[in-house]
């Protein structure tokens, strides 16, 4: 059975609620392989070796965090810096990850309203989407549809559970299709 | 009762006082026997039932030794029990039967009394080794090998002297029934303890009552080592077999914690017997003859142990210690001269005579490690010359060390190139054999500084472990070559100031980066997230060197430090209030 790769980035998980809901549910699935980058490095000491041949064994990687100044927090971003490297994530020799699908899954502190060209951030939210969506694309990933919860500060208790079990639906629906 | 009382005082009494004199615990129970013996005070008279009791003492000695032995570890020892031990016997009983021969004792006598001489004492060589903390170097696992092989070589030893003497022996075995005899006990013992002890312990364990785990540990213990005694070999032998077929158990900790007290009591108990053997009226009557041949005895016999250690490759600074660790005679000299005597080998003068070259023997040890402590500590001083260098690269490390070795790794694993200046020979050679360019020299040393390259070099990494030393030099660096970047390791906090205060930027106090990683962890263990242990860890870095740069200029001021540090407590608290409030603000609960 190919596994799911959940590539998690909070960087003090047991803060948050929309995210830390979102992975809980996520983790009951069968063959789901959390890594909590932040506890696993917290001195940002990534084992590469480690990461890859998690995410080699899997077919679906999903990438979760919740949003930090429009983009993946920190470590995130390291992570792909020193894991998807050239001769591995793509160019000669490269090509682990091709083929293999990908979810990003994320989470934003303000409501639907500020991610609106009138709103605070005057961008709709898919304006920052392509760096993490032509990351994956370039090492040969399908891009799926992002799974994104809005205004987790003032979510209800009973859309935040709505939530987490439509992503369990949509990892459960992604290996019933395999 | 009496007899427990007598044997208690004297060991209270006399042990503490031979220690503050830096003799070492072993003279000091010894002299404690001699005094309670039939020829001191004659408190105790019956000094062979006190020797055979306390004898158990060295043999739960050897079965803790075995229980930290793990049988890989043991096998990889295999040279220093075969090679080192036969050759320590065949070296040490040629020399000293030739000697007694030259004394005057028959020719058959000298020969069994010269091997049996041979014999090293296994309870104070391990046991002083223990207290000195060498057993885990080369030359104390070497000596381990060569004890082992004597208790081995016992054997023969115990069964040729009545084929020698005029009597046939009791049993009527020839040598090789013996052997074969000796060899299904220890077979057996390995079975045993293979299938049988195991199941034996975990049922008595699940007993739970403390004392009769004891009980059953020592049981087990006397039991294996009367069992292998019966097979005509050394009680200890077996007791150190049945520590290292349990090494490996789960009980391990548990047999040698039981162990332990009753170990450390019958040890002492052995030693006040054998101080107790020591018979002052033959030493007053044939003071010359006696004094004649200890120091004869000593003066062989440290001859062929320091050939010896020549060729097991011991280095040149420890064969001194190695001879002197082996110099006196054994236990076992009192069982094999006793037989002997028997068997009309010996004539019962030189049995008394023997007996008491042996014992004061024993005594002789500490002693003369003393003596050799005090040499070797003014000949490291003065003896080796530094060597010349013919080396110079980019980076020098002074000091080689725990620590300067990390630091000097590190650098090497990364092709950067270095030369390094050390103090400690052994280390030395040791290092070498490991490719690492070493030298041996007082880095503070102008010339061999610049032999080493200081004037060219880029960097200079002071990781001299003596703070005098290390001071010494960077004043001498910071005077001649003003253009070598210093980083420098500090043991504690004054020996940061002062390196600050000569000017040296790049400090690191040896202690601080592992104290607060620990630190980290013990956060982490007690449920908060490692991320926000390092968080914790960063502020507490930041706000410790800031302390200590605000309190650098002060330094020589005590007054004025106190108060400086007093205050910076109260700082660090309140920031550590202010911190959680912010990381609180910051990372509201539910942020994401």
């Amino acid at each position: 059975m190919e596994t799911i790769a959940l590539v998690y980035a909070h960087p003090y998980p047991r803060r948050s609620i929309a995210c830390r809901a979102l992975v809980d549910s996520a983790a009951t699935l069968d063959g789901v392989e959390v890594r909590s980058l932040y506890n696993l490095y917290p001195d940002f000491e990534i084992d590469v070796a480690a990461e890859r041949a998690v995410l080699e064994r899997a077919g679906l990687v999903v990438l979760m965090h919740p949003i930090y100044w429009y983009s993946v927090p920190g470590m995130l971003k390291h992570y792909f810096d020193v894991v998807l490297t050239k001769g591995w994530a793509y160019g000669e020799g490269g090509g682990a990850l091709a083929g293999k699908d990908c979810l990003w899954v994320s989470t934003t502190g303000g409501n639907d309203d500020a991610y609106t060209p009138e709103g605070r951030h005057h961008h709709v939210f898919a304006h920052f989407t392509p760096p993490v969506e032509q990351t994956a694309r370039y090492c040969g990933m399908h891009w799926l549809d992002p799974f994104i919860v809005h205004g987790s500060h003032e979510i209800g208790a009973q859309a935040l559970a709505a939530s987490a079990a439509a992503l369990k639906q949509r990892l459960a629906d992604w290996r019933a299709k395999r | 009762m009496k007899e427990a009382l007598i044997f208690l005082a004297a060991t209270v009494l006399c042990v503490p006082i031979a220690k503050r004199f830096g003799l070492g615990s072993v003279l000091g129970y010894l002299i404690a026997g001699a005094i309670i013996g039939p020829w001191g005070l004659r408190f105790i008279s019956n000094v062979e039932s006190t020797l055979h009791l306390a004898e158990l003492g060295v043999v739960l000695l050897l079965f803790v030794i075995g229980l930290e032995l793990e049988p890989k570890r043991l096998a990889a020892t295999r040279h220093a029990v075969f090679v080192g031990g036969s050759l320590q016997i065949a070296a040490c009983g040629v020399v000293l039967a030739l000697g007694l021969y030259a004394f005057g004792v028959p020719p058959t006598a000298a020969v069994i009394a010269g091997i049996t001489l041979a014999l090293s004492s296994t309870a104070i060589a391990i046991s002083t080794m223990q207290e000195r903390n060498e057993l885990a170097t080369p030359t104390g696992q070497s000596i381990f090998g060569i004890l082992l092989f004597q208790d081995i070589a016992a054997l023969p030893l115990i069964a040729l002297v009545p084929l020698l003497g005029h009597v046939p022996h009791a049993g009527g075995l020839t040598v090789w029934e013996r052997a074969g005899i000796a060899f299904a006990a220890i077979a057996g013992v390995i079975v045993i303890g293979r299938y049988l002890l195991r199941p034996l312990l975990r049922l008595i364990a699940r007993v739970n009552l403390r004392e009769v785990f004891t009980a059953f540990a020592l049981l087990l213990v006397i039991g294996i080592a009367l069992f292998v005694q019966e097979a005509g070999l050394s009680p200890a032998l077996g007791g150190f077999l049945a520590g290292v077929l349990l090494a490996s158990s789960e009980f391990r900790h548990a047999l040698e914690s039981d162990i332990e007290p009753f170990k450390g009591l019958l040890l002492g108990l052995f030693f006040i017997a054998v101080g107790m053997t020591i018979d002052f009226g033959l030493l007053l009557s044939q003071t010359r003859d006696v004094a004649l041949l200890v120091a004869g005895f000593l003066a062989l016999k440290l001859a062929a142990l320091y050939l010896v250690a020549r060729a097991l490759d011991i280095t040149k600074r420890q064969r001194l210690l190695f001879a002197i660790l082996l110099s006196q005679g054994g236990e076992f000299a009192f069982v094999v001269f006793g037989v002997a005597k028997l068997a009309h080998v010996l004539t019962p003068e030189w049995e008394d005579l023997l007996t008491i070259v042996v014992a004061l023997s024993m005594a002789a040890t500490p002693l003369l490690l003393v003596i050799h402590d005090k040499l070797i500590a003014r000949a490291v001083r003065t003896e080796r010359e530094d060597d010349t260098i013919d080396q110079q690269e980019p980076i020098i490390i002074a000091g080689f060390g725990r620590f300067g070795q990390i630091v000097g790794r590190l650098l090497f694993a990364n092709g950067m190139r270095a030369v390094v200046l050390d103090h400690d020979p052994d280390q030395i050679e040791l290092l070498r054999d490991f490719g690492f360019p070493v030298f041996y020299g007082d880095a503070s040393r102008l010339d061999l500084l610049r032999a080493a390259g200081a004037a060219d070099a880029k960097l200079l990494v002071n990781a001299i472990d003596n703070v005098e030393d290390s001071l010494a030099l960077v004043d001498r660096v910071r005077a001649n070559f003003p253009n070598l970047r210093i980083i420098a390791r500090a043991r504690n906090v004054s020996h940061y100031f002062e390196l600050r205060l000569r000017g040296v930027e790049v400090v690191e106090r040896e202690l601080f980066e592992g104290s607060l990683r620990t630190g980290r962890r013990a956060l982490e263990a007690m449920g908060v997230e490692p991320f926000r242990a390092r968080d914790m860890a960063n502020a507490f870095r930041q706000h410790n060197v800031a302390l200590m740069d605000s309190m650098l200029p002060h330094y020589r001021d005590q007054q004025r430090l106190m108060s400086l540090a007093k205050s910076g407590r109260e700082e660090l608290e309140a920031q550590f209030r202010q911190d959680r409030e912010k990381f609180e603000k910051e990372h509201p609960e539910g942020w994401g």
